[in-house]
């Protein structure tokens, strides 16, 4: 997971060359390029390019995590494992890596209920924009990356006795 | 040889000209109001502000839904130091003074969520 070589055209676009910005905007000439903000940060292969959350982890970047003096910052470590014994591999979504960019209440309750097993997931509605949809696929890692997610082998998990 | 030369010539150009051509992943264009207005739209760019604030930040406490298209922000909203403008204040980042800076998309552009990932329906992202 190293820096990609140097060489080569770089893989982001300079903004008056991106199809959104206006290259005779009065303001563009100071606005910052993807290419000299990017670079640096840990490579990824989809979506920015950039592995954001090996980027905050390893201190390449140190965003800000409140703004306001009285806002109590919620993190949490603990994995959940959904969609077990699937066609795919199962899930595992795990809530520390979430909640180091998001709060609880980003999710909880209106995308999800807050209890292991109480939601249902469909692909059909995430890769519709809905649940995990939401950002996966907007400003997270894209839905073509189904490895991410579907990243435990069904025969790793204990089915539980037949009821 | 020449003829070949110049059909590889103009191949390339073409192939330059009309080259990779996307927007950077998680950009929001904002335009309800933009167009109708007179001024540019609005790029935002969340790898610019990610690499500066977790999104908890905005989307808790600056109050912006996770949708685009979900928030209403206008100009007297963040002259008055709300969304944008609790940093966009001349303190923490430039002032609503600026307008070109947040302004600075090409006119016309629809709004939304765009950068060639983003999910628009059943099997389509």
């Amino acid at each position: 997971m190293g820096a990609a070589p140097a060489t080569g055209p770089s893989p982001w676009l300079p903004l008056e060359k991106d199809g959104l910005h206006d290259p005779r905007g009065p303001g563009l000439g100071q606005l910052q390029q993807p290419a000299e903000a990017l670079a640096p940060l840990p490579r990824d292969t989809a979506g920015n390019l950039v592995r954001w959350v090996q980027a905050l982890e390893s201190g390449a970047i140190e965003p800000r995590a409140a703004l306001l003096p009285g806002t109590t910052v919620r993190t949490l470590d603990q994995d959940i494992i959904v969609s077990k014994f699937g066609s795919m591999p199962a899930v595992k979504f795990p809530h520390r890596q979430h909640t180091l960019w998001l709060d609880c209440a980003n999710c909880h309750d209106k995308l999800f209920k807050a209890v292991a097993g109480a939601n249902t997931f469909s692909m059909t509605r995430i890769l519709n924009g809905e649940q995990c949809g939401l950002c996966h696929g907007a400003v997270a890692f894209p839905l073509t990356e189904c490895n991410r997610c579907h990243s435990v082998p069904n025969a790793s998990l204990r089915r539980r006795s037949a009821p | 040889m020449k003829a070949r030369a110049v059909v590889v010539a103009v191949a390339t150009s073409l192939l330059l000209a009309t080259g990779p051509l996307h927007a950077e992943y998680g950009d929001v264009v904002l335009n309800k109001r933009s167009d109708r207005e007179g001024v540019r739209p609005v790029v935002f760019p969340h790898w610019f502000h990610r690499i500066r604030f977790r999104c908890k930040v905005c989307h808790q406490e600056l109050g912006f839904e996770m949708r685009a298209g979900a928030n209403e922000v206008l100009m007297s909203d963040i002259i008055d130091g709300r969304f944008c403008g609790m940093c966009h204040n001349g303190r923490v980042a430039w002032g609503p003074e600026r307008c070109d800076l947040c302004h600075s998309g090409l006119p016309g552009l629809a709004p939304g969520i765009v950068g060639g990932a983003q999910t628009s329906g059943p099997g389509r992202w």
